[in-house]
């Protein structure tokens, strides 16, 4: 089957969503996803971000889709022409829901964990504005403790579902939910007290914000400030393949290995996340790779690093002539060294 | 006096149970359809009928019918929607409560032409009182032989029960209605597929509003094309409408679709005109999701035609200068009402009812409500107006479900009928302040404070 996305064709399986094709394709055509996680059935379709316009359904039926389309639960059709950037009404709608997530969204990225790695960081970058037309109280929630390992963040939740599907999907018993509803509905725990499942940890690795963040690394240090390096160890309950952060010798905190989409190639156990925090723990496999744009960037050295020099005017630190003449304090003549000086540098006058 | 198809028998007393019912004819569709008719046939005169949903997006019945999918071999099941929560709407619990077994027939028939052999009908928990009636109705039905096995020694089996929501608007929407049948949350499902091909626990579903169904044993009884005489082209046959407001005789009016806006609202068989001799201000034809109509708009369309009870006459002039029959919540607003205040408290419901699943709807919905709290409470702004405007536009078309859609809608309808009234609120916070401020000052006489000075 071919799918055009944004003017570029791809042959894909049927079956295929449009943002699986998209990501086939790469680059730009990407619409970003809050919601959807290819490793869980049944994601996607809730937040609303990855609307693409149909403006071709398919080759047997041409007719364009009156509404924008979820791409992350739209199947491909053959011929199927789809505008993603390219179409102004997608940015708009892009926009809105990003104006959507941010209202009651509490803003506090200085004091959040998440920061840095953050996909609704990543969303109003692109897609937000810096002026906010909400003036309302924001949305709050009581603070909920689920646990020894895992901290809630209720007010930064932008309800994705996702840690609720990881809980359905990887653990046996999911003993957190979704409570009331509209704009109140909130992550829960309902009869049980605590989210202490072996595999619980992974909804730490797939909450897009930092919302459900890791107790054991809590406040110790910004993301960026960390190295992260690929790691494995010998685990009787999971792969044991994951990604170490690093301080000098320290290891911060143990995540997946999350891919460019940000999704976890495998989920790790809790064991391997939180109780192994030792170097001798681990077989250290080498630097990961990260995004260039990213701001993990910031302070890693294992790529080569160029001087960077800016082609200035010479001198221009010295600032105009006329300036330094007027500063200049006249009961106080230039020394003999100070014209010489100057001349040396190019000022004649 | 136009004809009655669900509310002829109304009156007789004792109509609840099943003996009188019985005795006035009913259960004859059931008989007929099993005896005479295949499921294929019984398909095919609601198809001719031109029935429509009646539960408020007006998709013909049989055409939904005609698309389950029954080469899958599954389990087909129907459901019926009596999760009525739409504000202004009361008239499927006129119906279940005054004449269930209606409800029952329908069902049994209905369920012959899709091949279902278990069917529900989901019943909003503020129902409970007729939750129970219609338990009562379907045991009774079972004890004459009408529902069980081998029913009227057809060989046709079916099952039927109702199941009580726990009081959601959401569980209204077809989907969701599934999964809270199903025993989960009441989230709407993404579509597709549709339940035609997976629906009620994957199976191929038909999920039908009561009053849709209640409609099919007559039809069945007197054939498809009688029905479609009645009413004005595509708007076939009768509908309830529940009127409510200021109006002399509020309550449930089975009327002939075609009817004019002007003969409902003023004859004596029916509205009796305003409760008092306040005028008519405004009038929301379909239940609160559907956009008002301002009075220069109710009696003649944009281009001064009558305006009629039917889907096309309702809906003449798209959003601009129309609205929809919708579920036939007929609410009329003298002008002692407050445009801005019902606004809001629609607004209201809809904030509290939106189930939180996307994003536009769950933040968008509380955002236009704690606006317009504001400016009814005469702390607006000039440029809230607008702003209503755009974040109602950036619901409409990009939620899961259409409740979204019915949030933004009235709304939307509100500002562009009712702009000034907005303005007055925002510029004479102190006139307001009181909440009484159209009884003793109708808007018409401070219009000028907020129209265009023109030099």
């Amino acid at each position: 089957m071919k799918v055009t996305i944004d003017g570029q064709s791809i042959e894909v399986e049927p079956g295929t969503t449009i943002l699986q094709a998209a990501r086939m394709i790469g680059g730009e055509v990407v619409p970003p996803a809050m919601c959807y996680y290819s490793k869980l059935k049944g994601s996607g379709g809730k937040c609303r971000c990855c609307l693409v316009e149909v403006a071709k359904g398919s080759e047997a039926d041409p007719r364009p889709m009156p509404k924008l389309m979820a791409s992350c639960v739209t199947g491909c059709m053959d011929g199927m022409e789809v505008n993603s950037k390219s179409s102004p009404r997608v940015q708009e709608a892009r926009k809105s829901v990003t104006e959507f997530l941010l209202i009651n969204h509490p803003l506090d990225c200085p004091v959040c964990d998440q920061a840095g790695e953050c996909d609704l960081q990543n969303l109003s970058f692109e897609h937000g504005k810096s002026e906010t037309r909400f003036i309302e109280e924001k949305r709050t929630f009581e603070p909920e403790n689920i646990g020894p390992n895992i901290q809630l963040h209720m007010n930064r939740c932008i309800l994705c579902y996702r840690c609720v599907m990881v809980a359905d999907q990887l653990t046996d018993d999911r003993v957190h939910g979704v409570m009331d509803r509209g704009d109140h509905s909130n992550i829960s725990t309902c009869i049980s007290k605590a989210v202490d499942n072996e595999f619980s940890g992974n909804m730490i690795d797939v909450c897009p914000v930092g919302a459900l963040t890791d107790k054991t690394f809590r406040f110790k240090s910004r993301v960026w400030f960390s190295k992260p390096y690929n790691a494995h160890r010998n685990c009787p309950t999971c792969s044991g393949k994951t990604t170490v952060w690093m301080f000098g010798d320290e290891i911060q905190r143990v995540t997946g290995r999350k891919d460019e989409y940000h999704e976890v190639d495998e989920f790790i156990c809790n064991g391997c996340r939180f109780d192994h925090k030792d170097i001798a723990d681990w077989t250290i496999e080498g630097p990961r790779a990260f995004e260039k744009d990213s701001v993990i960037n910031q302070n890693k050295y294992n790529r080569k690093l160029q001087k960077v020099e800016i082609a200035t005017e010479e001198n221009i630190l010295l600032g105009r002539e006329e300036d330094r003449k007027k500063i200049s304090m006249v009961e106080i003549p230039l020394t003999e060294e100070d014209i010489i000086n100057q001349k040396s540098l190019g000022n004649n006058g | 006096m136009s004809q009655k198809i669900l509310l002829d028998k109304i009156n007789i007393p004792g109509i609840k149970t099943y003996e009188v019912y019985r005795q006035n004819g009913g259960y004859a569709s059931v008989e007929k359809a099993l005896k005479t008719l295949t499921p294929d046939e019984v398909v095919e005169e609601v198809k001719t009928s031109g029935l429509r949903g009646r539960g408020g997006a007006g998709f013909p019945a049989g055409m939904k019918w005609s698309f389950i999918d029954k080469k899958s071999g599954k389990p087909r099941h129907l459901v019926c929607n009596a999760d009525e929560s739409e504000p202004g709407t009361f008239k499927d619990r006129y119906l279940m409560e005054f004449i269930p077994h209606l409800l029952i027939e329908g069902m049994i028939t209905s369920s012959y032409a899709l091949g279902a052999n278990l069917s529900y009908i989901y019943i909003r928990g503020e129902y409970m009182w007729v939750y129970k009636i219609l338990e009562r109705a379907i045991n009774e039905a079972k004890a004459a032989g009408f529902l069980g096995k081998n029913i009227l020694g057809s060989g046709y089996d079916l099952e039927l029960y109702v199941h009580c929501g726990a009081g959601a608007y959401i569980c209204g929407e077809e989907t969701a209605l599934i999964e809270s049948l199903e025993g989960k949350r009441g989230n709407p499902r993404i579509k597709p597929p549709f339940p035609a091909i997976s629906g009620l626990w994957a199976n191929p579903t038909v999920v039908n509003n009561v009053e849709t169904i209640a409609a099919v044993p007559w039809i069945i009884n007197n054939t498809g094309a009688e029905y479609a005489k009645i009413g004005i082209g595509r708007s076939t046959g009768t509908k309830l409408i529940s009127a409510s407001g200021h109006i002399k005789n509020p309550g449930v009016y089975e009327i002939e679709l075609g009817l004019s806006v002007y003969e409902f609202m003023n004859s004596d068989e029916y509205l009796g005109g305003m409760s008092s001799d306040r005028p008519l201000k405004a009038f929301v034809p379909g239940g609160s999701s559907v956009p008002v109509l301002p009075a220069h708009l109710i009696y003649k369309t944009a281009n001064g035609e009558d305006r009629l009870m039917s889907y096309e006459s309702l809906s003449d002039g798209g959003f601009a200068t129309g609205s929809m029959l919708g579920s036939g919540g007929f609410i009329v607003y003298n002008d002692t009402s407050c445009i801005v205040r019902n606004t809001w408290n629609f607004s209201r419901f809809y904030h509290h009812e939106s189930c939180g699943q996307c994003s536009p709807c769950r933040e968008g919905t509380g955002w236009m409500e704690k606006v317009l709290h504001r400016i009814e409470n005469g702390h607006g702004r000039e440029e809230d107006i607008d702003l209503l405007l755009s974040i109602q536009s950036k619901i409409e078309g990009n939620t899961i479900c259409p409740l979204g859609d019915a949030a933004a809608w009235p709304v939307a309808a509100a500002i562009r009928h009712f702009r000034e009234e907005f303005e007055y609120h925002i510029r004479f916070p102190e006139k307001i302040k009181n909440r009484d401020h159209f009884v003793a000052e109708p808007f018409e006489k401070v219009k000028h404070l907020v129209s265009k000075v023109i030099v």
